[in-house]
């Protein structure tokens, strides 16, 4: 009957992605794998840029990982997640196959828009991810949209809306809090607080340092989590998503993390006070998710060292596929402009 | 008019238990222009609901409900108000099915009241279609009376892209008979003609479709042809090329200011292929690139009347030159 949405999608590889976000859902090395993944997928595509192979611009969320997979780990391939153009860890978290986010981020065919859509365009409705938004503030009104389906059709699907904290200034924000609040619906708000929005540190744009605060507004309760420890964030996801699959409304979590690199690829971050950055990787989300691990025996030091090995390993092995694949061609640009061309 | 459209969402309601219906004052007030009189009661508070005053969290969340599986149909109270949700309609629900590599398709219906002609004073009474032109993956529609806003409802409630239509205020209490019906489903993209004639095309929109109809009856000296064009994107091109092909001439009839009109799109379609039909430059009714004057005097000075646009087409017709606009002759 209805052809809307995510039934009318093409046929697509689900397996794959569904292996990789289950994995991280229920494996810890996998969780740690993953954070890895993002590292060294993010610092390459720094590499990459340098090198002239991506145009444009690229936003990327090294120091972030921790939120990332503590959003993959709490929630199910059928949530729908709304992000921002800091993405690419997030598509990866979820279980986005690195060719498809590597490949977008370089303009090639094997990307997930056929390289049409670039470095801030990621999606993949196989694990939820909706296309990733590159208006500040858009993303969460949208969130709250895709909560109402749930709540229309009665099933116990949740929404998860990840945006910065410079988005807490912009209007969309709170017409989206306030919406997701009077309707109840089952959305879970994560803020991302790396302190500065684009170029500028929160003090100089934002009245209030914890941004936790502002939920209260809008009768939202709300969580502030320290956002380098990816246990913190699961739980406190955790426990959001299962008030709003109960049909207690939305949560708002604040998740307190900081990104290494500046706001875009052309941003040197040289605002930022000295030492700040040092004191920041001091609490690497990766290292104390590694340490944690060693110290509950789960993991040795030689494990961890495995990871970081065949993790740099299967990124070559990606990026050799991704740049063997062609760009978009002139047809490409004709496709999948209006659905009822398609 | 206004029933028409309350009864194309109650049918598409009934047929697609995916659409819901979402605006300001829409559910327990039944509509600021009685467009939703009865659903609440119908389907219930689920699929109808008042919004806060918030156009930019309301679309975004039609935005998100589209892309997840349900049919929104929102009600923006005044065009104006897409002012603040721009964003959502033209960068978002416009871009989705692209930005998904076409897995994704977010069918929204977005209704806005449009136009002047009740004295509300010039930020309750643009047409604004140019804010929206021009947007691929976009679709856009005006309604020019009851039957073609129940065509054209139920056409964008089904449709898989994003579709806005317009719905001139002026229009809401006009009755007009039809049978409402499957054959009354109006395709998007295709104009109709709604009088015939040999002697000049001419192409309108929404209120002005009366306008030109009148102008039509009452005009001496030509036989105009006149097309309701319902959808401004896609336009039908084929309808406009082949009534020009007979007539030789073209006349578009805007609602909207000169500068930037959507007739700027036809005619300028008109003059680089159907050249070597026309016998006369193409011409442009409108208004004047003034904001719209409040009362009632001055705002019907503003709109293009039937007995301006029938001496303007006179003009083109016996002189084969363009005319001067009004405002260029009296000021």
């Amino acid at each position: 009957m209805s052809t809307s949405g995510i039934e009318s999608g093409q046929a697509i590889s689900h397996s794959s992605t569904i292996a990789r976000r289950q994995a991280v859902t229920s494996d810890k090395a996998a969780c740690l794998g993953r954070m890895i993944e993002i590292r060294l997928i993010e610092d390459r595509v720094i590499e990459l840029f340098g090198e002239g192979l991506i145009p444009g611009t690229t936003h990327t969320s090294q120091g972030q990982e921790a939120v990332a997979l503590g959003i993959a780990g709490a929630t199910r391939p059928d949530d729908t997640v709304v992000c921002t153009y800091r993405g690419h860890g997030i598509a990866l978290a979820l279980g986005m196959l690195p060719e498809a986010v590597l490949g977008e981020i370089l303009g090639r065919q094997i990307g997930c828009m056929g390289g049409l859509g670039g470095s801030m365009h990621l999606s993949d409705p196989s694990v939820g991810l909706l296309p990733t938004m590159a208006i500040v503030g858009a993303s969460v009104p949208v969130a709250a949209g895709a909560a109402l389906t749930a709540q229309v059709l009665g099933t116990d699907r949740v929404a998860v809306s990840v945006f910065g904290d410079g988005a807490t200034n912009i209007g969309g924000f709170h017409e989206g809090l306030n919406l997701a609040s009077i309707w109840r619906l089952p959305v879970v708000f994560v803020c991302e607080n790396n302190l500065y929005g684009e170029y500028s540190r929160i003090n100089r744009t934002t009245p209030v340092a914890d941004l936790a605060l502002r939920a209260a507004g809008y009768a939202i309760p709300s969580e502030t989590v320290d956002g380098q420890d990816v246990d913190a964030v699961r739980d406190a996801v955790e426990r959001a998503a299962a008030r709003a699959r109960k049909g207690d409304g939305p949560s708002f979590l604040e998740a307190k993390t900081y990104r290494y690199s500046g706001h875009s690829r052309s941003d040197k971050a040289t605002y930022r006070p000295e030492g700040e950055l040092e004191a920041w990787l001091e609490r690497d989300p990766i290292r104390l998710y590694g340490d944690k691990l060693v110290a509950a025996g789960t993991l040795d030091e030689d494990g961890i060292e495995r990871i970081w090995a065949e993790q740099r390993a299967a990124l070559e092995a990606t990026l050799a596929r991704v740049l063997e694949s062609p760009r978009p061609t002139t047809a490409h640009m004709f496709t999948r402009v209006a659905a009822s061309e398609s | 008019m206004n029933q028409a459209i309350t009864l194309a969402i109650r049918e598409e309601m009934e047929r697609d238990p995916t659409v819901v219906v979402f605006g300001e004052d829409i559910a327990e007030a039944e509509g600021p222009f009685k467009t939703s009189e009865g659903l609440l009661e119908r389907f219930g508070p689920v699929r109808v609901r008042d919004t806060p005053i918030s156009e930019m969290g309301f679309l975004g969340a039609a935005v998100g409900a589209a892309l997840t599986g349900l049919r929104p149909v929102v009600e923006i109270m005044f065009i104006e108000f897409l002012g603040v949700a721009l964003d959502q309609v033209v960068t978002e629900a416009a871009m989705m099915h692209y930005l998904s590599g076409g897995r994704l398709n977010a069918p929204l219906t977005v209704r806005a009241s449009s136009g002047s002609g009740l004295g509300f004073g010039c930020q309750h009474s643009q047409t604004l279609e140019r804010w929206l032109l021009g947007t691929p993956g976009l679709k856009l529609a005006v309604a020019s009376g009851a039957r073609s806003a129940y065509g054209l409802t139920k056409a964008a409630i089904r449709d898989p892209d994003p579709v806005v239509v317009l719905e001139p205020r002026t229009l809401y209490g006009r009755r007009e008979e039809f049978e409402p019906n499957e054959d009354a489903v109006v395709p998007l993209g295709v104009g109709e003609i709604a009088r015939q004639g040999g002697d000049v095309t001419v192409v309108a929109l929404g209120q002005t479709v009366a306008v030109a109809l009148e102008a039509a009856a009452q005009a001496e000296g030509f036989d105009a042809e006149v097309i309701d064009l319902r959808t401004l994107m896609p336009w039908d091109k084929e309808i406009v090329e082949r009534s020009v092909s007979k007539t030789g001439r073209l006349v578009t009839i805007e609602e909207n200011q000169l500068t930037g009109g959507w007739g700027a799109e036809i005619a300028s379609h008109v003059a680089s292929r159907c050249q070597t039909s026309l016998r006369a430059p193409v011409a442009r009714v409108t208004a004047p690139d003034v904001h719209v004057p409040y009362g009632s005097e001055l705002e019907l000075r503003f709109l293009p009347s039937a007995e301006y646009a029938a001496t303007q087409i006179a003009a083109l017709v016996s002189t084969g030159k363009a005319p001067e606009h009004w405002w260029e002759k009296e000021r």
